[in-house]
């Protein structure tokens, strides 16, 4: 049998879209997020959290994405800020191209922004390998999932820079702990920087929102 | 379930990257997994053979090169594994760590029939 050498990275396609997005985020001068989670952990409460905290200090847009609808889209547009949503129409994960659309759609929107909020489909595995161009990987849990997650769905934690543990007012009524959920994430990324936040109460916002600010001047 | 657009990433490198005369030829298509690559090489195999049954590289199978998952001690220096993804050295139990290979998820080679095995 003939071979034929290829060496090429699978992902390679997506990956030099992702390369082309951050140039366009550097000319931009735009700090991107790209937020990850199961489904239900409450990004977009924090998406909307965020922006009612910091959108007097920097000027913020923000991508949605999800299998089907245009609800969270409609959510974060209460907000008064240019919102994108990309329907995946069945792929459990953002890929760099749809950024790249969804990019294009927001042009002339963007010349003020700071921030660029991209929050991916809700799934705990597939987002993890496909690079968007961001600055910034953050996962969001909810107490709710269990303090055994990091150790379960390890790819996410091992290539995300932030944690951010959500619902933590719902803490007495779930059987997680706070503590072993910090360790387990710690064990398989002991570079992630974490956060406790709840979206109802507003406990921790403050935090995680003076870390994103001081990220995006730096 | 991205095993599927992985696969269909997998056959357009294959089809841009060897001539066209010998994609109905390729036996094989050499694939490196990483075991924290994210990818459950059943679900890739089984998308793989899915996508090219109506193509011209019907009959071709995916080939897995299995990559474990490493990690060197900037502490202790050792080169460790640990069947969990956690980046602590099994050695020392220095977090200070980098993984060395477990991520790669890359089309190596095709192997393709000879005329005379035709």
């Amino acid at each position: 049998m003939d071979v034929i050498t290829i060496e090429r990275k699978v992902l390679q396609k997506n990956d030099e879209i992702a390369s082309k997005n951050r140039e366009f985020f550097i000319q931009k001068n735009l700090f991107t997020i790209n937020l990850v989670s199961s489904p239900g952990s409450g990004k977009t409460s924090l998406v909307e959290r965020t922006i009612e905290k910091i959108k007097d200090k920097v000027s913020i847009a923000v991508i949605e994405g999800d299998v089907q609808t245009d609800i969270d889209a409609k959510r974060v547009s209460n907000y008064n800020v240019p919102v994108v949503q990309i329907i995946t129409n069945g792929a459990c994960h953002l890929e760099a191209n749809l950024v790249k659309d969804a990019l294009a759609n927001l042009e002339g929107k963007l010349d003020n922004a700071g921030l660029l909020i991209i929050e991916n489909v809700g799934n705990l595995v597939c987002p993890a390998g496909y690079d968007l161009g961001e600055d910034l990987k953050v996962v969001v849990i909810s107490v709710t999932e269990g303090d055994d997650k990091p150790l379960k769905y390890p790819k996410m934690f091992m290539n995300s820079e932030v944690l951010v543990i959500n619902k933590i007012d719902l803490l007495p009524y779930v059987n997680c702990s706070i503590k072993d959920l910090r360790a387990n994430a710690l064990k398989i990324n002991p570079k992630l920087k974490i956060f406790e936040t709840s979206c109802t109460s507003g406990e921790g916002i403050d935090k995680w929102c003076g870390y994103l600010t001081g990220s995006i001047k730096k | 379930m991205h095993e599927l657009s992985l696969a269909r990433d997998i056959i357009d490198t294959v089809q841009q990257n060897v001539p066209k005369e010998e994609i109905c030829r390729i036996k094989y298509v050499v694939v490196k997994v990483g075991a924290f690559s994210g990818v459950v090489t059943d679900s890739l195999k089984f998308s793989f053979q899915a996508i090219t049954s109506d193509t011209e590289l019907y009959g071709a199978e995916l080939e897995i090169i299995d990559i474990p998952f490493l990690l060197k001690c900037n502490t202790c220096g050792k080169t460790t594994t640990n069947e969990f993804g956690m980046m602590i050295c099994s050695g020392c139990g220095s977090v200070d760590t980098e993984m060395i290979s477990g991520n790669e998820l890359q089309v190596v080679e095709v192997k393709v029939e000879t005329m005379e095995e035709i």
